[in-house]
């Protein structure tokens, strides 16, 4: 019997493949979508894994010294008084084409896991061969690949814990490699020190304490990002429920029939259902597997556009290639068969309520009633209220997204019923008999068509709003370089030497030399650097203030305040006026706050005087110039004063390095943008094909009164194109709520600072362009079907023996 | 002459062998004649009336309608022949159920550009619509939505009805007032009448009766 009703219930798809597809396609792009962010967000939260696997920013407290490298007789001594400590030399070097960092630990003392090399800290490797020439390193695999053929290398092993582009090895290797022998540069404090050791401030007053990261900073820093990434990956992948759902609901009621029969000869109803789902699963299976597939290739094909967003966003280094994980996989198609079961619920449940003997009626399968449209339009607007009440309640990076998610899924419901209002108005406006009609029939279509306009409003909104959020911070972005980067030329030098030489030497050459130092240091306990800055109008006339105190920039100048940048004063709370702990010990009051895009870490100002007396050893490295002719300079500072040319670097090629970074920064907004529009395309396409079944006996009539084929076609298209034009314009302004949200909201909590929002109605028109063009694209098929529909078949309609 | 065919022929071809379903018809209606076409189920009636509605074309033979020769016009030509002269009346699927039955009853009059508010308020009045103009045809009964599939169809004046079983869904009381209601109108209009019916009762009440046997009329 069950092989039979079966049979019987399969027999449909071969009668229709196009929906067999529409379904699988649609379930397969949904899986995709969610799943090829779910792997990049995996992959580079591996890699923040790593890299806080690293010596300095990992499980250990380290020792460091302001100047670079602790003197062997600081570290004797520290031994001497109890410390336990083990050294480590860390330095960069060129390998092949790589700037390889190159960490080198002592073996024997170091703690474990300090190697890296396997996960749990469990370091099984063979310590003769570590430490006796040539020695061994260890890298992660993608670096081993880069490194082949570099020569003056020991032989590598893979490490699973090792960040791209380091090496570990023993600390005798690393001197020899780095050819610094007997230097250390930091010195990792073991667990269980002996109590009664004497206190650091006593032997080695200099070096800095740099306390273990429980949580790698990376992941706290960058969580938001991925949580966006997160939250467009979902929206994804509702866009293409609303494909899989349609598919669905159409499959189920043409098998209305079936199923009643299957009934009436006696198949329980408990038995049809099983019979169903099982149907459901396989398909779901089937559609996820490709869906995975899919998803891997679309985040193989994303995940270096990610790695340069992270990177220009949060420093944090990300491999470009991707590793497959089988977890992954299998939650990919978990989520393929829970969104197909979520999908099908609806139409589950009415074959599950069915009664046995049905009215004659055919009903159409997404007939909604006025009532139902009013009940979604007043659920929707409850929706975007409690978002923003939540919004207004709550703190912080959950409240932006309640406010995104009730925004989103309010608007969508609000849509059918704003839709069949502006087309209730246009059927009363209608001049002419076709006229009339046309805006009539659109009306009644619109149930039908409902769930794919929706996805359209999503994508539309989506797109608006990031792009606005994007424009804005390009457009704040390109003001505030120009602030920023007020020198003309920036220069760096090696060590304190020709710092001294080059300063005597620019003094006749240029208007003005800026010497800049910049210290590492926890503010407020969290990473960051004070920097120092000579007073000089360059920074007074340009840099880039949101708020100050009357005259910050003498009390800077006079070492009584710092500068912050406004990320730092987000994070803590801080105004002008208020104290901000700049190192351990040493409280300065804010005497104004700058904005700081791009950067990720709190950053003070104070004089380059005041930083030079806490931290005598640092030498001046770094240099902004003014001059007159950059371009005289820069040659004059390479040719005759012999400097590096990558040491000299002109305003405008930083400028445009930074603009660069930041380009691709979105591009994988951008891409997903772009899916997000083409999903709702087809899901629009989808849902005329299925419309298209019921349209023709809607049609016939019409076409037996005198209107030909072709003018209906183009009336198909044309209603399209308007219900495409009308969810645009629905669509803005949703999309700049959106865009506000990003902008005040969310990114304020994500990134620490609030850009002021531009709007962009060129912008608009593209997107008004693409949306009208992806609902040509989609009408273009069962339209053209339409043009072409035989006589005979608007004649069957009407003929007696249907 | 209102519809002139002669020597019509119409095959279709499904898979097997072609189905020659008329074999050289011929036939004439006059200006106020009203014409009842009979014949077993799929002998072709409704097949013969189409190609006279210009619905469709023929494989051969030529047909007239109100002087205008159909064989040779393209899509859009059928169309406008359609628009302007005929009026159709079916057995089922006739109304347009995005409009409520005032649009309905327009609809034709408006695509031919000769609505006539007055006219269709007595044809409303004369076909006992008036109480649900502003319903939709899901909510009316079957005989409701044959009356208005007539008044649509006369709303706009054609020159000839063509109406292909109006009656077939009804029951007897409800075919009776409905043919009555047409053939009166009809009249009044001094338009054409060919329909196609099984009922030779209902034949009877028709000035002429035409019967298709075999491909050919009788
Ligand atoms: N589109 C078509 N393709 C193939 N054969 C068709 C088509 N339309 C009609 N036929 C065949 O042509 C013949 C005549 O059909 P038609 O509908 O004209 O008959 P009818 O006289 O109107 O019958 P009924 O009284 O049952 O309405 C039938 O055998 C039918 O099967
Ligand atoms: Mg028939």
């Amino acid at each position: 019997m069950r092989g039979v009703a079966l049979t019987a219930l399969l027999a449909h798809w071969r009668r229709r493949p196009g929906q067999l597809a529409t379904l699988v396609i649609g379930l397969a792009l949904a899986t995709a979508l969610w799943s090829a962010v779910q792997a990049i967000n995996a992959e580079a939260r591996a890699s923040y894994d790593r890299a806080s696997g690293r010596l300095g920013q990992g499980a250990y407290e380290t020792l460091t010294d302001p100047s670079g490298s602790i003197a062997l007789e600081t570290f004797v001594s520290l031994r001497r008084a109890g410390w336990l400590v083990s050294p480590v030399l860390e330095g960069r070097m060129m390998a092949g084409e790589m700037r390889l960092l190159v960490t080198g630990v002592e073996v024997l003392t170091a703690p474990p896991g300090t190697l890296a090399v396997t996960p749990g800290g469990a370091d099984d490797i063979d310590l003769v061969a570590l430490i006796s020439s040539p020695g061994l390193g260890f890298a992660a695999p993608e670096t081993i690949d880069r490194l082949d053929g570099a020569d003056r290398l020991p032989p590598l092993r893979p490490g699973a814990l090792v960040p791209p582009g380091q090496m570990v090895t023993d600390i005798g290797t690393a001197e020899r490699l780095l050819d610094r022998r007997g230097e250390i540069t930091a010195l990792v404090v073991l667990p269980d020190q002996p109590r009664n050791r004497a206190p650091l401030s006593a032997i080695a007053p200099n070096l800095v304490v740099n306390p273990a990261q429980q949580q790698g900073d990376m992941a706290r820093l960058t969580n938001s990002f991925h949580l966006n990434l997160t939250a467009f990956g979902l929206l994804s992948f509702a866009v293409g429920l609303f494909i899989v759902h349609g598919a669905i609901g159409l499959a189920f009621e043409q098998r209305r029939a079936t199923c009643r029969t299957l009934r009436a000869l006696g198949l329980p109803a408990r038995d049809l259902m099983g019979l169903l789902l099982v149907e459901l699963l396989v398909l779901a299976v089937i559609a996820g597997g490709i869906g995975i597939v899919l998803g891997y290739a679309i985040a193989g094909a994303l995940l270096p556009d990610v790695a340069a967003t992270l990177h220009g966003l949060y420093g944090a280094r990300v491999p470009g290639t991707l590793s497959f994980d089988p977890v992954w996989a299998v939650t990919g198609l978990a989520i393929a068969v829970a969104g197909a079961v979520i999908a099908a619920g609806q139409a589950l449940w009415r074959v599950r309520t069915m009664p046995l003997l049905a009215s004659a009626q055919p009903r159409a399968w997404a007939t909604v009633s006025a009532v139902l449209l009013r009940r979604q339009a007043i659920a929707g607007a409850g929706l975007i209220a409690a978002g923003c009440a939540t919004a207004w309640m709550a703190q912080g990076l959950i409240a932006g997204f309640a406010l995104l998610a009730g925004l989103l899924l309010g608007a969508a419901l609000m849509l059918p019923a704003g839709l069949a209002t502006v087309l209730a108005l246009g059927a009363r406006a209608a001049r002419t008999a076709e006229g009339q009609w046309f805006w009539a029939d659109t009306r009644q279509q619109l149930p039908g068509l409902s769930l794919a306009l929706m996805a359209l409003l999503l994508a539309l909104v989506a797109n608006i709003g990031v792009s606005t959020m994007v424009g804005s911070f390009r457009l704040t972005f390109t003001g505030w370089l120009d602030q920023r980067l007020a020198a003309e030329l920036y220069v760096t030098v090696a060590d304190a030497g020709e710092s001294a030489r080059l300063e005597t030497w620019l003094d006749s050459r240029a208007d003005a030399v800026l010497p800049v130092i910049t210290v590492d240091s926890p503010i407020e306990g969290a990473p960051g650097e004070v920097m120092g800055v000579a007073d000089h109008g360059t920074y007074r006339d340009t840099w880039p203030l949101l708020t100050a105190r009357d005259g910050a920039w003498d009390e800077l100048a006079a070492g009584r305040a710092t500068l912050i940048n406004e990320q730092l004063a987000r994070r803590e709370g801080l105004a002008p006026g208020d104290p901000v702990r700049l190192a351990p010990g040493w409280t300065m009051p804010v005497a104004g706050i700058y904005s700081d895009y791009g950067n990720p870490m709190n950053q003070a100002m104070v004089s380059l005087d005041l930083l030079e007396t806490r931290y005598p050893d640092r030498p001046r490295l770094s240099f902004g110039l003014r001059t007159d002719d950059p371009e005289a300079l820069a040659e004059a500072l390479r040719a005759d004063f012999g400097l590096d040319a990558a040491a000299v670097v002109d305003q405008a090629t930083i400028k445009r390095v930074s603009l660069e970074v930041f380009e691709r920064t979105f591009t994988v907004t951008g891409t997903l943008n772009v899916l997000t529009l083409a999903v709702a395309g087809f899901a629009i396409l989808t849902a005329l094909l299925t419309l298209a079944s019921l349209r023709l006996p809607q049609l016939a009539p019409a076409w037996a009164l005198g209107i030909t084929r072709k003018r209906l076609a183009r009336l198909e298209l044309m209603r399209s194109l308007a219900l495409a034009a009308f969810t645009f314009i629905a669509a803005v302004p949703v999309g700049l709520a959106l865009a506000w949200s990003l902008l005040a909201v969310v990114n304020v909590e994500a990134f620490g600072w609030r850009l002021p929002m531009h709007l962009f109605p060129m912008q608009w028109l593209v997107l008004l362009v693409l949306a009208l063009a992806a609902a040509a694209l989609a009408t273009a098929l069962p339209a053209r079907h339409l043009a072409r529909t035989a006589p005979a078949d608007f004649l069957k309609v009407f003929s007696n023996e249907r | 002459m209102l519809v002139e065919a002669k020597g019509v022929r119409k095959r279709y071809s499904t898979g097997g062998d072609p189905l020659t379903v008329l074999d050289g018809v011929s036939l004439q209606l006059a200006e106020g004649e009203t014409l009842a076409l009979t014949g077993e189920s799929g002998s072709g009636k409704s097949t013969l009336l189409h190609l006279l509605a210009a619905l469709d074309t023929p494989d051969e033979g030529t047909i007239r309608l109100d002087g205008v020769q159909l064989v040779g016009l393209d899509d859009a030509g059928l169309a406008a022949q359609r628009r302007q002269t005929v009026g159709l009346v079916f057995q089922q699927f006739n109304l347009i159920p995005a409009l409520d039955v005032r649009a309905n009853l327009a609809f034709q009059a408006r695509l031919a550009g000769r609505h006539d508010a007055a006219w269709q308020g007595h044809l409303a009045e004369r076909l006992g619509l008036t109480d649900c103009l502003g319903r939709y045809p899901e909510q009316l009964s079957g005989g409701q939505q044959q009356r208005v599939a007539i008044g649509r169809a006369l709303a706009a004046r054609p020159r000839v009805l063509m109406a292909d079983e109006p009656t077939g869904n009804l029951d007897e009381a409800s075919a009776d007032a409905v043919m009555g209601l047409m053939l009166d109108l009809v009249a009044e209009t001094r338009a054409g009448l060919l329909m196609v019916t099984h009922s030779s009762l209902l034949a009877g009440r028709l000035s002429r009766r035409a019967h298709l046997s075999g491909g050919h009329l009788a």
